[in-house]
């Protein structure tokens, strides 16, 4: 790639389109502090300002010392409220990655940040696997001798992939195409979301293209290994791209949507041709209903659906700046009393909440959603991203569902 | 009323060449005092760029001089490391220079004895990705980063710890004499009001840009013009090491790791006052420009400040005139007994702070000459007080030693990582150190919001701690507000204008500091 001797661009290119320069923004206002919701409950964590703008300035590559930043769960709230726009979030993200370089990444970070091998692993074993996480007394030894907190929430592994299912569903012939970009969760522990996801395209008329599939990177980005995470979202981009370039990608997790859409590019830096292509035409699933519904192409053949739903929006959803198109799309189905929850994280930041060192911390940020959610003692919680979903029904005891599956309800399906 | 003092060595001026002397004298075993007219390292050292030179600046023009700055700095990386950030630095051509240069410069280092080696373009762009990717030739060199104020600091206790006495804040009044002999000084305490007589066989003038003042109090002269050189500090490094332009030395061609910042320097213009330097717009902007031929979009990242010292530049001949960077930086001792049959007084003047040392080395040979005793000169072997030799400054040190402590120990000043501990312990070491004082020993309000957030805090927990009453609050206060307000006017755009009126908001809006009682 030419070095341009424009400056700014040369900074942009050798920092990484411009997340370190951007502290140059920094007036300390203490609003991403004041935002934060991991400093408000924990000493641990100073604040995206101290370990953002201001350390940063005293990092030096191999040398930089502070073991801070890891308790930064990257929920982005911080860049998203500041108003200098200083890439608080992306300084913090790469910051802890330099950190998991020079001090080794721990084995039970490894094996979060690799879902696919998990859920690849966990399948041939798959009643002992489910049966184990659900037991205390196995629960105590694994919190000892891996880290994994013994009260977090961890998912089942599905008896058949959603690529299984795939290959043996006919394909519908027409016009208009989408690809689905499913994730590993929905591949491994929830393959029912994706044939929901399959069968509401399909109900718009659609033809859903379902290619061969890996991780995007994303836990391994978050765990602090770099290198393999911008293997894996090359690769992934590659592989969506099986479709000519002007079909849409539809994402129904919302973390992996948004390591497609911008964390990839913006804390990875990764800049494959592929990837930028991809990046550029992925959509959020009720981003992409929503559009359909604006340009009058949204079927709106729903059946009424009684019930009292509480909505939270997940940050990652939330960082991809769709406002919450969730919300708008479901107001369309009649008979449902939609309850906004107004919170920001729900505390679990992807696999943040289920390390034992961090598991407090993070009940103690959510305990606000946890509250609201009881007192609204909603039929049914929803939320787009699947790890804030097993943390929220665990630490709330409410059954809480992917937008999706209501939508998918309120079409009439089971 | 007048107070008396007697010692041996009276060493006026408490700039590095003062401090070093100090130092020199009180390891030989003479009473020293030392005064100067307000705190310790507030002249040209504490308002340089931070540049330990490995002598690649002199070697075409001024080889001598060069094996001068190559010899010390071994020497000070012996006995003063904890002071200097070991960065090593690079000579690079831009295509604004001149190839011959290159070569002239790289045939000069071996007889210059400054260790060079040549790397290719790709290596210097490796090790600094900022550089300009236009880069035709680079040379490695061990330039460093030094700490002025802690390396004068480390003086001034290693002194006091042999018995020396240090009086910051004592401008002198009059040099007292007897006959065709000095024989002391008067001093004015600031803080008290009284006037001290210091009775000392010998009177050191060190006073650097200020020395030709102190011997017309005494009634001869000292040579010495004073050169300006402005610096602009960068929020954040740019570049881990030094980086030269490989040219006859010019302007803005040297960008300096120093701490959490980069500082570009300098300019050289003469002066008459070396109180009155303040840079310009114009020597600010051509500062920024110079900037990009090193490190693209220098220009356009965030300015903290700007300051400017006064060179203590000594005219190798009365005619010397034109660019100052032509008049030679070595130093000189004058021994007044025999320049102006005036004895017991010695002025040195010159010199560069890298070679501080060597200085201090000469004016103290120069005592024991004065004195007719024999003491040989040890600052070579002994390393000052907090140095073991190997143990540099490293940037992230900081910050791990910060770390340490967080969770109970609430940060003050958030840019420069000072936590409550470090300033009270340095308010306790400092008992009337104003704010000002205090940031030269822990560099608050010395990062980007220069002093907005910090300097509230500093004033009202000082406050509560008894260190000031409110009127010694208030007043420090005002005081540091303003003087970091002069650094940053003349680079108020951009990010550092936002940054100004925040602050302003906040001193202004919040705390109404112009009607804070007195």
């Amino acid at each position: 790639m030419p070095r341009e001797v424009d400056g700014m661009s040369l900074l942009m290119e050798t920092e990484g389109m411009g997340v370190r320069p951007s502290l140059d923004g920094c007036i300390k206002c203490t609003i991403c502090e004041s935002a934060c919701p991991y400093a408000a409950v924990t000493e641990r964590f100073p604040g995206p300002k101290t370990v953002g703008p201001q350390e940063e300035r005293f990092r030096h590559g191999p040398l930089s010392a502070d073991w801070s930043v890891d308790y930064c769960s990257g929920c982005g709230i911080c860049s998203r409220v500041c108003p200098q726009d200083v890439r608080i979030a992306e300084i913090n993200s790469r910051a802890r990655a330099q950190l998991k370089e020079q001090r080794g990444i721990p084995l039970r970070d490894q094996l979060l940040a690799r879902p696919d091998v998990m859920g690849r692993l966990g399948r041939p074993i798959r009643p002992l696997f489910n049966w184990a996480m659900g037991t205390p007394l196995v629960r105590f030894p694994v919190e000892r001798v891996i880290g994994i907190h013994r009260k977090a929430a961890v998912p089942t592994v599905a008896p058949r992939t959603f690529q299984q299912w795939a290959r043996r569903h006919p394909r519908r012939p027409a016009q208009d195409r989408v690809v689905y970009f499913h994730g590993c969760s929905t591949n491994y522990f929830e393959p029912r979301l994706g044939r929901m996801v399959v069968a509401v395209l399909e109900h718009q008329g659609l033809a859903v293209e379902i290619p061969q599939q890996g991780c995007c990177g994303l836990p391994l980005q978050s765990n602090g290994n770099f290198p393999a995470a911008r293997t894996y979202a090359t690769r992934l981009a590659r592989q969506l791209r099986s479709a000519p370039s002007e079909v849409p990608v539809i994402a129904s997790s919302t973390s992996c949507a948004l390591m497609l859409k911008r964390e990839a590019r913006e804390i990875l830096g990764v800049e494959d041709p592929a990837l930028v292509d991809v990046s550029q035409r992925t959509y959020d699933i009720f981003e992409y209903l929503r559009d359909l519904h604006e340009q009058g192409r949204l079927k709106t053949d729903f059946v009424p659906v009684e019930l009292t739903v509480a909505y939270h929006a997940p940050c990652q959803q939330q960082n991809q700046l769709i406002g919450k198109p969730a919300l708008d799309v479901l107001a369309l189905v009649p008979g449902l009393k939609l309850v906004e929850l107004d919170r920001d994280c729900c505390g679990v930041g992807g696999t943040y909440g289920i390390k034992r060192e961090k598991y407090e911390i993070s009940m103690a940020v959510g305990a606000g959603l946890f509250s609201d959610i009881k007192h609204t003692a909603p039929d049914l919680v929803l939320c787009d991203s699947e790890t804030c979903r097993w943390h929220i029904a665990k630490a709330t005891g409410f059954p809480v569902i992917h937008p999706l599956e209501l939508l998918h309800r309120a079409y009439g399906g089971h | 009323m007048t107070e008396a003092l007697e010692c041996q060595l009276l060493v006026i001026g408490g700039g590095s060449t003062g401090a070093g002397v100090a130092w020199d004298a009180a390891l030989r075993g003479f009473q020293v005092i030392l005064a100067d007219r307000g705190d310790l390292a507030t002249g040209t050292a504490g308002r340089f760029h931070g540049l330990l030179h490995s002598g690649g600046r002199y070697v075409v023009r001024d080889p001598a001089g060069a094996r001068e700055c190559a010899r010390e700095n071994v020497i000070l990386r012996r006995v003063a490391s904890a002071a200097i950030e070991d960065t090593g630095g690079l000579f690079v051509t831009t295509p604004l220079d001149d190839l011959d240069y290159a070569d002239r410069f790289l045939a000069a280092c071996p007889a210059a004895e400054v260790p060079v080696e040549e790397i290719s373009p790709a290596e210097a762009l490796r090790r600094e990705p900022r550089l300009t990717p236009a880069v035709r030739r680079a040379f490695a060199v061990r330039d460093g980063s030094i700490d002025s104020w802690k390396l004068i600091w480390s003086c001034a206790r290693g002194a006091e710890q042999l018995g020396a006495r240090i009086l910051p804040y004592h401008p002198v009044t009059a040099i007292l004499r007897d006959g065709d002999r000095v024989t002391g000084a008067r001093l004015h305490d600031l803080r008290s009001g009284d006037e001290l007589d210091v009775r000392a066989e010998c009177v050191i003038n060190a006073a650097g840009a200020w020395s030709g003042r102190v011997a017309q109090m005494a009634g001869c002269e000292v040579a010495v013009r004073p050169g300006k050189g402005v610096m602009v500090a960068i929020n954040h490094r740019l570049a881990n090491c030094v980086v030269n332009r490989c040219h006859m030395t010019g302007d803005g061609d040297i960008v300096v790791p120093s701490h959490s910042v980069s500082v570009i320097g300098t300019t050289d213009t003469p002066v008459e006052d070396p109180d009155d330097i303040e840079a310009t717009a114009e020597e600010v902007a051509s500062m920024m420009a110079a900037g990009d031929v090193l490190l693209p979009g220098f220009s356009r990242s965030r300015a903290l400040r700007v300051w400017s010292g006064a060179r203590p530049l000594l005219p190798k001949t009365a005619a010397a005139v034109g660019d100052d960077r032509e008049v030679s930086r070595s130093h000189a001792v004058i021994r007044h007994a025999q320049r102006d049959a005036l004895g017991g007084l010695i002025s040195i003047a010159g010199g560069k702070l890298t070679t501080f040392r060597l200085m201090a080395k000469d004016t103290v040979d120069a005592a024991c000459a004065e004195l007719g005793v024999e003491k040989s000169c040890t600052t070579a072997e002994t390393p000052l007080p907090g140095s073991t030799g190997s143990n540099y400054y490293r940037l992230p040190d900081h910050q791990a030693d910060f770390e340490k402590g967080r969770a109970d120990n609430p940060m003050i000043c958030e840019c420069e990582l000072v936590s409550q501990a470090d300033l009270l312990e340095a308010a306790r070491v400092h008992p009337k150190g104003q704010i000002d004082d205090l940031r030269r020993v822990l560099r608050v309000g010395m990062g980007p919001c220069q002093g907005g957030f910090c300097a509230f805090r500093i004033a009202g927990l000082l406050h509560g701690h008894g260190a000031y009453d409110r009127t010694e609050a208030n007043a420090t206060l005002r005081a540091f507000v303003q003087e970091r307000w002069k650094g940053q006017r003349r680079v108020l755009w951009g990010q550092q204008l936002r940054q100004a009126r925040l602050d302003t908001w906040i001193f202004q809006g919040v705390l109404d500091i112009e009607h804070l009682p007195t």
